[in-house]
């Protein structure tokens, strides 16, 4: 008999999505789905907002990433103010922001990795649930579980430092920064009491990286062939090609390598880049105009940006970088679960970062904000832990938000997303009667690695968990499984 | 001959000017007691009522009310307290203050008051009464969903003549403090910079200012409201 199976909800990921999938009378999966379930509206309710009121309203979308939504919004803002398209900040405004970015960025890899994916990788994907989580983390690898902690609140206290506060700031504003950074809290974090500073972040960010690169020697089998499937890549590059999180050209490249998408100026996004509305998910669909709704989707985030740029611009996570890209002999990574390898690399990359720019005298200038001839219309991005992250804000004559587009990282990751949930459905549930909780969690594991923040994508409110569910062809529900 | 005379507040001797309003002297004594509608320089009016303090039993405004020779007052009991909390609640669910957003958060009277009087869920349900945002002014934004018509704009914005630039429109519950269409577009950048100051809400915000005071550097970041008055 055909049945669905649910998933719901799903767990150790940001914000509550369900996935439902089909199976025929053979037992064969006919279609599987991850559906994003809640609905917020954040692009309804700015409107008629004054405009400098956007970096800070908008950010609470969410709790684990509000910096980006926070600088994206800003940059947008930027455009409007007559402050430059990303690059004509005061170099105090751009390296504050640069700064709160890859605090950021260190502290919500490192949440990642140690907190919602480490479990997977410490007891095995069909492990015991009970201590497949991060409190089982905490227990069996206490010195790890301490390390994730200690990571991530040295990422939120630069962000308190450059944004005012660790979650929620107010730092960046249209044209620059609110604050610049003191002696005091540059020498902190520079030279603070093990392991709160940057040195030990680094060589702790490696650490993590080489756990990951054993538990891949050890597995490469499944690490290489989990949810394995070709699909474009896109994300922001700097001019000359390398790696940059907080600004560049937007360059997509297909799963061969060849560029679809030639480094072009995101301000004019709209002209290359469309979404398509399905009725079973508040989640848009985007895709490239120019290759259609079949072809043109792609993926962002960490496997995406390391297969779009052509060098990282610090020393070890370059080293780390030629040995990653070596391991498909220079070509696009398409290998699901590499997006954690590649979550690493980036992960000692904002270290990195973060040393470099904390010893730079800019971060202690006066000069904050930088404005021009005022605009009507801004386009910011950003790329977020998640990836690529677009605001786009049109003001009326009276300083008034009249229109705000948001495209939100795990929305662009939504077809990918529900190809590798299919494609893990299809290899580990065909044939199988009983749905066992291993089963779940491959199907979670999939849709974990890209990090996927559903609360943002529908810049919704509301629970995290994931649920699976089973129906026959007549849509009667078989089968229903949460997980908590 | 000396005008001062002798009151208690919360059975402390004070001394004061004849003619002294109770909150004036109050704070002559080192004794706060919150306001909002009520600001020095400017005439009483004993609008918002947070000011409520208890003379022989009768519940008063100290901004209109003159301390009078051997005059008890009750300032810090727990039943005026808790009318001063349930004061500042209705004031809250009575517009749509969403301090996360709002520009004024940590220098807002309002919500330093909240904070003092430890509000965390108002007891009242809320209105979420429909207000709009007038953005028509080149030098100020008016947003009505913050407005508490407390009157200080209207009292201390004005121009050389004497005129004030805000002004109240309508009457009972649809009433509403507006700037004057004519002498609005006369308002100077020092005169939206201390409309913006003299508001106590974040209803008045100047254009092209937005969030420049960081974290940490706002008014009520390090002292709560009230606390540099206390001796």
């Amino acid at each position: 008999m055909s049945q669905k199976i649910t998933i719901e909800p799903v767990t150790r990921v940001e914000g509550h999505g369900k996935v439902t999938i089909h199976m025929d009378d053979k037992g064969q999966i006919t279609q599987s789905r991850l559906h994003i379930v809640e609905f917020r509206g954040f692009e309804r309710f700015v409107q008629g907002r004054p405009y400098w009121e956007a970096p800070v309203l908008v950010q609470r979308l969410c709790g684990i990433c509000p910096v980006s939504h926070h600088l994206a919004a800003a940059k947008a803002l930027d455009v409007i103010v007559g402050a430059g398209t990303g690059d004509g900040l005061t170099p105090t405004g751009e390296k504050m922001r640069r700064l709160m970015h890859y605090g950021q960025f260190f502290q919500s890899h490192a949440l990642h990795f140690f907190h919602l994916s480490s479990p997977d990788f410490l007891f095995g994907v069909d492990g015991d649930p009970a201590i497949r989580n991060i409190i089982g983390v905490a227990l069996t690898y206490p010195d790890l579980a301490v390390q994730g902690v200690m990571m991530r609140k040295f990422g939120q206290e630069i962000i308190r430092a450059t944004a005012g506060k660790k979650i929620h700031g107010t730092g960046a504003i249209p044209g620059g920064i609110n604050k610049n950074l003191s002696i005091e809290e540059r020498d902190e974090f520079l030279k603070g009491a093990d392991p709160l500073n940057a040195d030990k972040m680094i060589e702790w960010a490696q650490g993590a990286l080489d756990f990951f690169k054993n538990y891949y020697a050890a597995n490469k089998d499944f690490v290489d062939n989990f949810a394995q499937f070709p699909s474009n890549h896109m994300s922001l590059v700097r001019s000359d090609g390398a790696l940059d999180l907080y600004h560049g050209r937007l360059r997509a490249v297909d799963a061969e390598g060849k560029k679809i998408l030639h480094d072009i100026d995101y301000q004019e996004y709209t002209n290359y880049i469309e979404e398509e509305v399905r009725s079973w998910s508040y989640m848009k669909f985007p895709y490239l105009k120019e290759y259609g709704k079949e072809n043109g989707w792609y993926r962002v985030g960490p496997l995406a940006r390391l297969n779009t740029v052509d060098f990282i611009p610090t020393p070890l996570a370059q080293r780390e970088f030629e040995i990653y890209k070596a391991l498909t002999n220079g070509k696009p990574n398409n290998h699901c679960l590499h997006t954690h390898y590649a979550r690493l690399i980036e992960t000692l990359h904002a270290a990195e970062m973060i040393r470099e720019l904390l010893n730079d005298p800019d971060l202690l200038g006066n000069d904050l904000v930088i404005k021009g001839t005022k605009q009507k219309e801004g386009v910011g991005l950003i790329e977020a832990p998640r990836g690529t992250l677009f605001h786009h804000y049109r003001i009326n004559d009276d300083d008034q938000i009249e229109m705000a587009n948001l495209i939100v990282s795990t929305t662009h990751n939504n077809e990918p997303m529900n190809r590798s949930v299919n494609f893990v459905a299809k290899s580990v549930m065909t044939g199988k009667d009983i749905i066992t909780e291993g089963m779940m969690n491959s199907v979670e594991v999939a849709i974990r690695a890209y990090d996927p923040c559903l609360s943002c994508a529908t810049h919704a409110l509301g629970k995290m968990p994931l649920e699976i569910t089973l129906v026959d062809k007549d849509n009667n529900i078989i089968d229903r499984k949460k997980s908590h | 001959m000396s005008n001062l005379i002798k009151f208690k507040i919360d059975n402390k001797e004070c001394m004061a000017e004849k003619g002294t309003y109770i909150v004036d002297a109050a704070r002559e004594n080192g004794i706060y007691i919150p306001t909002l509608c009520n600001m020095p320089g400017v005439k009483p009016k004993g609008s918002c009522r947070v000011c409520t303090v208890k003379i022989n039993g009768r519940l008063m405004t100290s901004c209109t009310t003159p301390v009078a020779d051997g005059m008890e007052i009750e300032s810090s009991a727990a039943e005026i307290q808790d009318i001063r909390k349930s004061i500042i609640e209705l004031i809250f669910v009575s517009g749509n203050h969403f301090c996360p957003s709002c520009e004024k958060s940590g220098s807002c009277e309002l919500q330093a008051l909240g904070y003092l009087y430890q509000m965390m869920v108002p007891r009242f349900p809320y209105d979420f009464p429909l207000r709009k945002v007038d953005a028509s002014s080149p030098k100020i934004i008016k947003d009505q969903n913050r407005c508490i018509q407390c009157k200080r704009c209207i009292k201390t914005i004005k121009d050389e003549q004497g005129r004030s630039l805000f002004a109240f429109r309508n009457r009972g519950h649809r009433i509403e403090v507006v700037l004057d269409k004519e002498l609005g577009l006369m308002m100077t950048e020092e005169m939206a910079d201390l409309a913006m100051k003299n508001c106590p809400v974040g209803s008045i915000l100047k254009k092209e200012k937005g969030f420049d005071i960081a974290i940490g550097r706002r008014k009520y970041d390090h002292e709560p409201i009230g606390s540099t008055i206390k001796l």
